[in-house]
């Protein structure tokens, strides 16, 4: 007799709230990546200059680079601890379609990494003397690029997931794939500020997104097929 | 075609052992082909080829330099294709192809690289430039080095093959993507440095020379990779008793 199964929709919600509260429970990791994109804000006018007109003529490309390292370091945390406890392994074995947990799963990842770091880009935008045109540009332009990272990062994370310290390698697998987000996100910010219109990379933008939604949750239920069960 | 014959090749081919009988008289043809092309090729082109009117003997860095490039990228498609076959039909020699062609591939690009920084210095007066081309290069290293440490990352043999299989193919689906995009970006740019640009027509004296590398770098590609293919079966298989047999007894 076959065991009575649960809706995708209600599994997939009850996955989302799941993730959700425990995202909220865990508020210093949370945090943590945060405080990562500012302190490595303060490493720039260390480290480089002062000046604020040297500043802002950095400050798009920096603000893209840091965010993508913070998103980095964040994506190891998607799959780490579920697999730890043995969620993941139940998530693999439920009769639920995988991809779509996946999706829900990197979703859930994106509003407490992402959404935040976006939030949190104007300060850095003050910190790095960003023009004052470059800010709506930024926080669009970030919004859209921090949700492709993070589905392309889940991949990534589901391939090193099993692997003892992992985190290094991850990086080294993902970081190439981040390349074109980079390239289009700092370039709609430059482009502002330049005094153009930031649409034709926000587009490019876009559409990394869709095709990352669409290619990103089957290469990483896969991947976390192959990670667990060989 | 009901002939069951007709497909006892690609059943040969896909047993490991069947794969290690069938390319053994395949070598020395192939060695043969692959070395007498590149010294025919060599000497053609660094003593005979005329000089470039602009570059001088500088330019004559491009017989070793386009062949690897194109290999190079060839090559990751290689891999990625034997990782799909692999995935899709389990075929346990299309893992051991993937695994052979991964360093290979990556080896091939940091020689076009470094070919490319050595070409550039007398041509350009630098060793690196960001243009648009040797960037998409790197980055194709990176891609690979990114296959390799995951397949090493791995204990188990079989998960190392499908995770670097499905890393591979990811990595297949994003290059045009990477490599239209640092176009743009380069465009974009335009730093103030010489375009890199080929003269878009060479002339036959120089060409014909550089048609012969690239078919002899072919027959070498082919050859180290049955090689390296030829060596990962027998050390996957080495418990069987037809590798123990080859080994102690030396017949075939």
């Amino acid at each position: 007799m076959a065991a009575p199964e649960l809706p995708v929709t209600k599994a997939v919600r009850a996955l989302l709230a799941r993730d959700l509260t425990l995202a909220i429970r865990h508020r210093g990791e949370m945090a943590n990546p945060l405080i990562f994109f500012v302190m490595v804000a303060t490493l720039v006018p260390l480290g480089v200059t002062p000046e604020a007109r040297e500043l802002a003529r950095l400050a798009p490309g920096m603000i893209w680079v840091m965010a993508l390292l913070s998103s980095l370091l964040s994506a190891e945390t998607l799959f780490l601890s579920d697999h730890r406890d043995g969620t993941l392994e139940q998530l693999v074995l439920s009769p639920q379609p995988l991809w779509l947990l996946v999706l829900a799963k990197v979703l859930v990842h994106w509003l407490v990494t992402g959404l935040p770091l976006t939030l949190l880009s104007p300060l850095l935008g003050v910190m790095l003397s960003l023009p004052a045109a470059g800010y709506g540009p930024m926080m669009a332009s970030l919004a859209l690029g921090t949700a492709a990272l993070s589905l392309i990062g889940a991949i990534g994370a589901a391939l090193t997931v099993a692997i003892p310290r992992g985190g290094l390698l991850l990086s080294l697998i993902v970081m190439p794939l981040y390349m074109p987000v980079l390239i289009f996100g700092a370039s709609a910010v430059q482009q502002a500020v330049d005094g153009m219109a930031p649409s034709g990379p926000l587009a490019v933008l876009g559409a990394l997104l869709a095709f990352s939604c669409l290619m990103s949750p089957f290469a990483t239920a896969g991947a976390l097929r192959v990670s667990l069960h060989g | 075609m009901a002939n069951p014959r007709s497909f006892e090749w690609f059943h040969r081919l896909g047993s490991p052992q069947g794969f290690y009988r069938m390319t053994t008289p395949w070598l020395p043809w192939l060695a043969a082909a692959a070395l007498g092309l590149l010294a025919v090729g060599t000497v053609w082109g660094l003593g005979f080829a005329p000089q470039d009117a602009k570059q001088g003997n500088s330019f004559r860095i491009i017989y070793i330099h386009v062949p690897a490039a194109f290999l190079a990228l060839a090559g990751y498609y290689v891999m990625a294709v034997a990782g799909a076959v692999g995935l899709v039909w389990k075929m346990k020699l299309s893992y051991m192809v993937m695994k052979a062609a991964a360093p290979l591939g990556a080896a091939l690009t940091l020689v076009s690289l470094v070919t490319g920084a050595l070409w550039g210095k007398p041509t350009w007066g630098t060793y690196w430039v960001w243009d648009a081309r040797i960037t998409s290069m790197l980055v194709l290293f990176f891609l690979y080095l990114g296959v390799i440490a995951l397949h090493h990352a791995y204990s188990n043999g079989e998960a190392a093959s499908k995770a670097a299989a499905v890393l591979a193919l990811v990595g297949t689906a994003n290059i045009p993507i990477i490599y239209k995009s640092v176009d743009w970006w380069y465009t974009l740019h335009q730093p103030a440095t010489i375009k890199l640009t080929e003269a878009p027509s060479m002339h036959p004296d120089m060409f014909q020379p550089l048609v012969v590398m690239i078919g002899g770098f072919y027959c070498l590609y082919a050859l180290v990779l049955i090689l390296a293919t030829r060596v990962e079966v027998l050390h996957r298989e080495r418990r069987t008793r037809w590798v123990r047999d080859l080994v102690m007894g030396g017949a075939d």
